[in-house]
């Protein structure tokens, strides 16, 4: 298997305080890996700095054997044209509808005739089963709606890498599993690779095929889903056992 | 005892806002370089730019249009009792006219569009910048300060003259008004005044000033809004910094630019 991401010794800190402490990270070409973590653990960190939104203060970050760290602007955007990132709140661009947010990826990477990039727009909204908001702007989407938008903006470009920042955080139960179904089928169908920053083990359960635990900077544990949830260390007992508190309430 | 134990807090309190100053002022100062970094980069974004000026004229024409034809109006009223007073009636339109082309004009103009637009800008960037708008534009291999600043900024720095122009014509209208109010003067004459005492060289540099005032606009509302942190409040805040900072900002390089022109050109 190729390696898509790999992540060597990455540290970063705010000031004092160290978010990420020497962490190394593998994810194989195809796979869904999924990052655990307390609140404030660097999850987000992460995967900011896996795109450059953030500078690491050391380590390395090869992207499909690239490493991102050492790339000039440009080379950076040439890069960042591969990759897809769904952010908390989709970031929807305000002031453009939904088809101009769509639109847009397209216009600035792609020489696509005005027909291919409709269909284009037509193909993606079809897969987030949202053919009728292609008018619509984005005040006027539903949280899960704007997910839905925002993972169609993300996926237009066909990215060979995709991440996803707390992809179903603010979502009901439904919603939430519905958006991990369609993460889990776009990834199936369009032969991604995936790493998803998440608290909902609802949506990991769903997703992923390897997840990792960060505490205290480190990646603290790793396995499967199953091996985590059924761990007898301490932690993840009492980690696990706290989402699956919140995930059943959040079923209730 | 009393009086030193609340000494300290203002004390830092001030060094708190000195300190805020300054990085503001750096900022400001690393910002406008790389705006000047980035317009020779391509893309040049002339279709946004062209847009933004699009936006940013249509929302300020009707309020620059009924404060010039105030400003004009007001002025020619206030002024005729005291030409009056010298038996200088006949000078009331150049006099007015120069003031206008001078200085009413540009800086009235400027500070009502830092008003409109610096805000508007702090706010528009400050929000895509806490919704992770502008992250996303960066991730998805766009240039965010490229498409969102530089042709913001273009667009302030080459519509507030277009809009000075405009206003002190809208002026003459009022004082125009005025002057038929007060003094029954024919509107021959009152072109012929203005022509006979404002010349060419008096809008020269009123008119180029404006560059630099719309460049002001653009910066500091950028900057605010780019910048911007701390969610909602951050964005408010973000709205109202850039509206005090551009308009003192104006008024302090209005006096240096005065003090420039003069030196430079003695006999304007």
């Amino acid at each position: 298997m190729n390696i898509v991401v790999d992540i060597k010794n990455l540290s970063k800190a705010f000031g004092s305080h160290i978010v990420l402490d020497n962490v190394s990270l593998k994810v194989e070409e195809g796979e869904n890996m999924v990052v655990f973590g307390q609140s404030g653990t660097g999850k987000s960190v992460l995967l900011k700095c896996m795109v450059r939104l953030l500078e690491p203060d050391s380590g390395e970050i090869y992207i499909e054997g690239i490493n991102v760290l050492n790339l000039s602007p440009k080379e950076l955007n040439n890069v960042r044209k591969h990759l897809g990132f769904l952010f908390q709140g989709a970031a929807l661009y305000d002031s453009m509808s939904v088809r101009e947010n769509l639109e847009f990826p397209l216009i600035r990477h792609f020489n696509f005739t005005p027909k291919e990039r409709e269909d284009k727009i037509k193909s993606v909204l079809e897969k987030v089963s949202l053919e009728e908001a292609i008018d619509k702007m984005p005040s006027e989407l539903s949280g899960g709606m704007k997910k839905r938008i925002g993972l169609a903006r993300s996926i237009i470009t066909e990215p060979k890498l995709m991440l996803y920042d707390e992809p179903t955080t603010g979502l009901d139960p439904i919603t939430s599993k519905e958006i991990s179904s369609l993460i889990l089928e776009l990834q199936k169908s369009l032969k991604m690779t995936s790493v998803v920053v998440t608290h909902d083990l609802l949506c990991a359960e769903i997703i992923a095929d390897r997840a990792i635990v960060l505490n205290n900077g480190i990646v603290q544990h790793e396995g499967t889903i199953t091996e985590l949830t059924t761990s007898s260390d301490p932690f993840l007992r009492n980690f696990f056992s706290h989402e699956i508190v919140e995930d059943q309430n959040r079923r209730n | 005892m009393k009086n030193s134990k609340t000494s300290i807090p203002k004390a830092s309190k001030m060094e708190k806002r000195m300190t805020e100053f300054l990085e503001m002022i750096a900022g400001l100062w690393q910002f406008q370089w790389q705006f000047f970094k980035q317009i020779f980069v391509p893309p040049y974004e002339i279709e946004q730019i062209r847009k933004h000026m699009d936006e940013l004229g249509i929302k300020t024409l009707p309020i620059v249009s009924v404060t010039g034809f105030i400003i004009g109006l007001v002025i020619t009223m206030q002024m005729h009792p005291v030409m009056v007073r010298f038996g200088a009636e006949a000078f009331l339109p150049g006099s007015v006219g120069i003031s206008i082309v001078r200085e009413l004009g540009p800086v009235i103009t400027a500070l009502i569009f830092a008003g409109r637009v610096s805000s508007g800008i702090g706010a528009e960037l400050g929000s895509m910048r806490v919704t992770e708008q502008i992250d996303a534009m960066e991730v998805s291999g766009v240039n965010p300060f490229k498409y969102l600043v530089v042709t913001r900024i273009f667009a302030c720095t080459f519509i507030l003259p277009i809009l000075t122009v405009y206003v002190i014509f809208i002026a003459f209208v009022g004082s125009f008004l005025a002057v038929v109010l007060v003094q029954n003067m024919s509107y021959i004459y009152f072109l012929d005044s203005v022509v006979a005492s404002v010349e060419f060289g008096d809008a020269i540099p009123g008119i180029l000033k404006t560059f630099v005032f719309g460049f002001i606009v653009g910066i500091v509302g950028s900057y605010k809004g780019y910048t911007a942190t701390n969610g909602t409040e951050g964005v408010g805040k973000a709205a109202t910094t850039a509206v005090v900072v551009s308009s003192l900002m104006i008024l302090i390089f209005d006096m240096v630019l005065v003090k420039v022109t003069l030196w430079l050109w003695p006999t304007i």
